[in-house]
């Protein structure tokens, strides 16, 4: 059995926000399939007991949590596709 | 005959401007002309920065002549890889979903480095968003091997590997997640070092995998790579993760040599598909090592046959999450469409490439539910095996040496079709990522009449260490100072 289908693909890049293509989502599929028949191998590895490593830091540290300057909003928003009122504009999200 | 100036080490330039032998416009100038006259061939930018650099150099030697003390990187050309910020300037990160982005603050990395005296001359073409071996992956361009055009140049620092090799700049800012600038460094013959993770700020570097990340230099000498990394290393307050740890002045440890370090070598693990030109220039360099008093003994390290298939569960489970931002909401390309859930899909799908969706479909897969246990979570365990692996075999020697690459660099198009053989190629680099340790890969031979990289693997924030390594080896070799045929 496969690990991965197209019906896999179509579900995660909805997860992901992606709209794929008729061709790659097929491509995707194989190579998701391909790529997963090969990590099958940590399948086999005894990690009973093993902690899971989130991050290669062990000890890490916060810094005081002091005010300073932000960011200027115009300088943020000028990198936006559509700004307005010193706000990020978006389609319509509710109704229609 | 006088060494033109764009052959020139980073010491030896800034040494030479601090004493006005040159100015740093006429070093600028003379990287610039070399950049007109190779760049065609190799494509190595994506941005050229000819005006700002003349004038940042005029301006330095405006404060030279005022009496001002020289910066340690007075006048030193440096190329910067275009996923770390500039403020006001184009960052594409090889992507077109960031073609119009121009970031309003400058990674840390780069005005270290700048503050030093260090002046950019462009910005490097890379794999999109890093996620590559051979930058083909950039939306923009093919950069060429400066050694052979008919093939890459490595990935994903490609643009900033080549840059250096073909001495269009003497230095550049390369980033590293899963041996991205070893890889290229040893394809190109340059010297690349990943540091310790935490060791560099990742302030201003686009994120791929927050946990892999590395910012590191790339350069055509130990000493060099050195001398940017005391002034690269250390913490900074707009990065959590940066380490609050003293950085030597790692030129000063150069001296120390390779004398009586022991060098761990993973013999089993070498094996397989390593091919014979490299395995020959790997074992001559070993003897190399030995020369210079080094001892090379043998380690075991288990689960490295696991690291590509963890790594890329890892890595592709975080950029998904870290992918989730290009929305076309704060920045970067809008596909317009009559709602929001639309928006977010076809502007996701115009602006990233394939190996991008490739990479968000397989993180998001390891991270969906009913997966996550037996992908994510079990990688994530497989990591911490191979971090201890590290510190087992740092327990019987001061370095791990390795090929950086299997192979020599390849033909265009040679593995863009099989996404898994693309992958494979990593399989000595991705460890260290893995564990957190900092690996060097600089030249140490040739086969088929192209660079061969070794590369040196150490105990976390012990860099002094590879670099003490690397320059012994460098006395005694050749090969760095090799120039391609351009």
């Amino acid at each position: 059995m496969p690990r991965a289908t197209v019906e896999t693909v179509d579900h995660v890049a909805k997860l992901a926000h992606l709209s794929l293509s008729g061709e790659e989502r097929l491509l995707f599929a194989r190579q998701l399939d391909q790529i997963l028949s090969y990590a099958e191998s940590i399948q086999a590895i005894d990690t009973a007991g093993v902690e899971p490593m989130s991050h290669a830091l062990t000890s890490g540290g916060f810094r005081e949590d002091t005010p300073r300057e932000c960011l200027p909003r115009e300088s943020v928003l000028a990198a936006a596709p559509d700004p307005a009122d010193g706000l990020f504009r978006v389609p319509r999200v509710l109704g229609g | 005959m006088t060494e033109p100036l764009w052959r020139l080490t980073a010491g030896e330039i800034a040494r030479r401007v601090a004493a006005r032998q040159h100015s740093a416009e006429e070093v600028t100038r003379a990287h610039l002309d070399r950049l007109a006259a190779v760049e065609p061939r190799v494509d190595a930018f994506l941005q050229v920065l000819a005006d700002r650099a003349l004038g940042k150099a005029r301006d330095l030697d405006a404060a030279l002549a005022a009496g001002r003390p020289a910066p340690p990187l007075a006048g030193v050309p440096l190329a910067v890889k275009d996923v770390l910020d500039m403020e006001g300037l184009p960052t594409t990160c090889g992507s077109r979903i960031l073609e119009d982005y121009r970031p309003p603050f400058t990674a840390t990395a780069v005005a270290r480095l700048e503050d030093a005296g260090a002046i950019v001359v462009g910005k490097t073409n890379m794999d999109e968003f890093a996620m590559g071996s051979s930058t083909e992956n950039s939306a923009y361009k093919k950069t060429k091997n400066p050694w052979d055009p008919t093939r890459v140049p490595g990935g994903s620092s490609g643009g900033s590997a080549a840059a250096v090799a073909a001495g269009m700049a003497c230095l550049a800012l390369g980033t590293d997640t899963g041996g991205s600038i070893r890889q290229p460094a040893s394809l190109c013959g340059v010297v690349g070092l990943k540091p310790t993770y935490g060791r560099v700020s990742r302030y201003g570097l686009v994120a791929f995998a927050s946990s892999l990340d590395q910012v590191g230099p790339l350069a055509r000498s130990v000493e060099d790579v050195a001398r940017v990394a005391s002034l690269l290393c250390g913490p900074d307050p707009c990065d959590a993760t940066s380490a609050d740890r003293p950085v030597p002045d790692f030129v000063q440890g150069l001296a120390a040599g390779a004398e009586g370090l022991r060098v761990g070598v993973p013999w089993t693990f070498l094996e397989q598909g390593v091919e014979p030109g490299v395995l020959s220039s790997f074992r001559e360099a070993l003897r190399v090592l030995e020369g210079a008093g080094a001892r090379v003994v043998d380690v075991s390290l288990p689960h490295l046959p696991h690291a590509i298939a963890t790594y890329y569960i890892v890595a592709t489970a975080e950029a998904s999450s870290n992918l989730a931002r290009y929305d076309g909401v704060r920045y970067g390309l809008r596909t317009p469409a009559p709602d929001l859930g639309k928006m977010y899909g076809e502007s996701r799908d115009h602006g990233f490439g394939p190996e991008v969706k490739r990479r968000i479909i397989l993180g998001t897969f390891v991270l969906s539910s009913g997966y996550y246990d037996a992908y994510y979570l079990r990688a994530q365990k497989v990591r911490t095996l191979i971090r201890r692996d590290f510190e087992q075999a740092f327990e019987n020697c001061d370095v791990v040496a390795t090929p950086t690459t299997p192979s020599p660099a390849f033909r265009f198009g040679e593995k863009t079709e099989d996404p898994l053989q693309m992958y494979l190629a990593d399989i000595f680099t991705v460890p260290a990522n893995l564990a957190g340790v900092p690996g060097l890969s600089l030249p140490c031979g040739r086969a088929a009449d192209l660079p061969v990289g070794l590369q040196l693997l150490g105990r976390s924030f012990d860099e002094a260490t590879l670099l003490r390594a690397g320059h012994a080896y460098e006395q005694a070799s050749p090969h760095h100072r090799l120039a391609p045929p351009l």
